[in-house]
């Protein structure tokens, strides 16, 4: 196995002292289309926001490349769920492609004519390149998750989270999807994704994680995406966990 | 009137001769200060976040009064950053730690915050320069009179430095404000805290709040907030745009209120927020893209291209069945519906030349028969599309067909054509015209 990287070591996440996520233990090698899948209130996206930094961690750690997510932000890209912004907001497309530079670029320093090159190559890759001046509520959802990936191509990372890319997009948007993700794949880069679709999980990625509070099982789709291991996943609800993580709660609040 | 108006306006304008001047100055001040922040506050949808900090930064004036002994500029400043941090602070905390609703949370810790600051007042500094009743609705009016700083009257002056602070920090902060208030989570993990920024405007509010006090007091500063951003938010969808644009929504209501004021004799600073309102109002109405006019226009366009189609295409069936009698105007215009929206489709297809029209003949042009056919076909594909695919019954695809024709275009007649297994006659046994 080459580099790894990405690794979850011993993890657990809890909102107000309820644990979401258990004991999270797993390690994802380098250029790897990986789905994180789960059924809902897994822990799927908690996953990725504890990655990012985004939720304290409880316990354990998170390894990026070996190191800490804050030294390595700049070789990480995300998409949250397109749901999580206001597209009422008064920026153009360009300008929400542009956001992706802005890491690179730190505090203070302000895109310019070498970003804007940047942006409108990134819109072109997801065939967005004519709407670049639009302003985004004009768009259809598909549009918005295209605006969104060119964004984090912008970000020009080597390890990507999307949560749910494909939730509510077109037949047309998910193929563009699926290519750009291979596109990534073949220059080396890693990509995590959110993903609810069991039908397409062998079609599109070549690594599986298996969520549900805990950590079901993670590798290789073909040897881990199988009848049991769904089973486990979906099957039956993980009623100690639950019963465990409510105790606690409630030994918390009295 | 209009001319007494550009008078006062006029007079308003040169500040060396009058007290109008100053006050016009302080006004536009005051709204260009808050409108810079106001943006960011609309933006976020905290909008009563404003009213909350103008509240609470009460007793942070007291205190700082009483600690300085003075009404100086910077312990006031200090004073209401400290308030807005603490404001901030205790509203997240009772959030997420005491899980009380944000909003009930933001009404506990300023309607609290507010009370201490009356009490204090009260108790301490009663009979001095506080006076609960200029709290609410400030002196505009007496601001020409104030001790002057610097050539300026003091509010005056101490509005322009906030106004400053304001402007550098937005063209320091500009992409971090943006990014963390378009998307936090994508914002702190590059690095640029989402927290901080939050914080950072809550500090500006909380100064921008204080400066404003003395000129319009706590309850119309929050008009000035967000009105004249709410406002820019409707008319514009540029971020820089959307924040110049309020700044001059802000002045504009400061000259105009002025004189207003003036002319019905009573609270400038009131005068000056009720002509915001108006001018909210106003775009309301008026907006470009969601005015309630234009969408009204929008709506009615619509409805005349309809009336218009379905007039060409009911000629290009009477065409069809090759009678000899001619259809009249009169009777195309009955046929649509009558009134004056079907008088004017006629007179548009007229204009368009694609029909022709005598007193007792109406008939179609080239053009017209060329675009009334295409119309048919969509007509029809689409009924042969609903019983081949959809098994609907003959008798219940005309009136779907009659509404969709007008939406179907080019690149779906194809569609449609490629999905469907016969494009030669429609379900009743009539010709899909090419």
């Amino acid at each position: 196995m080459g580099t790894t990287a990405f690794e979850i070591h011993d993890m657990t996440v809890a909102y107000h002292r309820r644990p979401v996520l258990w004991d999270i233990d797993l390690q994802i090698p380098e250029g790897k289309l990986v789905g994180i899948v789960g059924p809902n209130g897994a822990g799927k996206t908690t996953l990725i926001k504890a990655a990012l930094g985004l939720v304290p961690l409880a316990s354990g750690k998170v390894e990026i490349y070996g190191q800490s997510y804050n030294q390595q932000r700049q070789i990480v890209g995300y998409v949250p769920q397109r749901e999580s912004v206001d597209w009422d907001f008064p920026v153009t497309v360009r300008d929400v492609v542009l956001m992706g530079t802005y890491g690179q670029l730190g505090w203070f320093r302000r895109p310019g004519r070498v970003e804007r090159e940047i942006a409108d190559r990134c819109l072109q890759q997801v065939d967005m390149a004519p709407l670049a001046n639009r302003q985004i509520r004009q768009l259809s959802g598909g549009q918005q998750q295209r605006v969104f990936l060119a964004r984090a191509l912008a970000q020009a990372a080597r390890l990507y989270f999307l949560d749910e890319p494909f939730a509510g997009v077109d037949a047309a948007t998910e193929t563009a999807i699926v290519e750009l993700l291979h596109t990534l794949r073949s220059t080396g880069k890693t990509v995590l994704v959110v993903h609810h679709d069991l039908q397409t999980v062998r079609e599109y990625f070549d690594y599986v994680i298996l969520l549900n509070m805990r950590l079901i099982a993670c590798g290789p789709v073909e040897s881990t995406f199988t009848q049991e291991n769904l089973q486990k996943t979906y099957g039956g609800r993980l009623t100690l966990l639950d019963e465990a993580a409510e105790a606690m709660r409630i030994r918390e609040s009295q | 009137m209009p001319t007494i108006f550009a008078e006062t306006i006029l007079f308003a304008l040169l500040p060396e001769i009058s007290v109008g001047g100053w006050i016009v100055l302080t006004g536009i001040a005051t709204n260009a200060a808050c409108a810079v922040v106001g943006c960011f506050l609309v933006l976020r949808r905290m909008s009563l976040m404003g009213d909350a900090i103008s509240h609470a930064v009460l007793p942070g004036l007291v205190l700082a009064f009483l600690f300085s002994g003075s009404m100086s500029i910077l312990p006031l400043f200090v004073g209401a950053a400290a308030v807005g941090i603490v404001t901030t602070f205790l509203t997240q905390s009772l959030h997420q730690y005491a899980r009380v609703p944000s909003d009930a949370s933001m009404g506990v810790v300023f309607t609290s915050l507010f009370a201490l600051g009356v009490v204090l007042v009260k108790k301490y500094v009663s009979g001095l320069h506080f006076d609960i009743a200029c709290v609410y609705e400030g002196s505009l009016e007496l601001v020409p009179f104030a001790e002057p700083v610097a050539g300026l009257p003091r509010p005056l002056f101490t509005t322009l430095v906030v106004l400053g602070i304001n402007l550098v920090i937005l063209v320091l902060f500009w992409k971090e404000l943006k990014v963390s208030s378009f998307d936090p989570s994508l914002a702190s993990t590059m690095g640029f805290s989402a927290t901080a920024m939050h914080y950072l405007l809550m500090v500006m509010v909380a100064v921008t709040t204080v400066a404003s006090f003395e000129a319009v007091g706590s309850i119309l500063v929050v008009a000035m907030l967000i009105v004249p951003a709410a406002t820019a938010h409707l008319l514009c969808d540029r971020l820089g745009i959307m924040i110049a644009l309020s700044v001059a929504i802000g002045a504009a209501s400061a000259l105009l209120g002025y004189a207003a004021g003036v002319w019905f004799d009573t609270n400038l600073a009131g005068m000056m927020t009720v002509v915001a309102g108006g001018i909210y109002a106003l775009a309301v109405f008026l907006s470009p893209r969601h005015g309630i006019v234009s969408a009204v226009m929008k709506n009615m366009q619509v409805s005349l291209r309809v009336l218009r189609e379905d007039l060409l295409a009911m000629l290009y069936r009477v065409e069809e069945l090759a009678s000899d009698k001619p259809i009249s105007p009169e009777q195309a215009q009955q046929a649509i519906g009558g009134g004056w929206q079907a008088r004017w489709a006629l007179r548009g297809l007229a204009r368009m030349g694609q029909i022709q029209r005598s007193p007792e003949r109406l008939t179609l042009t080239d053009a017209g028969r060329d675009a009334a056919r295409a119309l048919v076909r969509s007509h029809r594909l689409w009924e042969t599309f609903l019983v081949e695919h959809l098994g609907m019954p003959l008798d219940h695809v005309h009136q779907p067909a009659h509404r969709v024709e007008h939406y179907i275009d080019q690149r779906l007649q194809q569609e449609l054509e490629s999905e469907l297994s016969t494009t030669g006659q429609d379900p009743h046994g009539r010709e899909i015209p090419k």
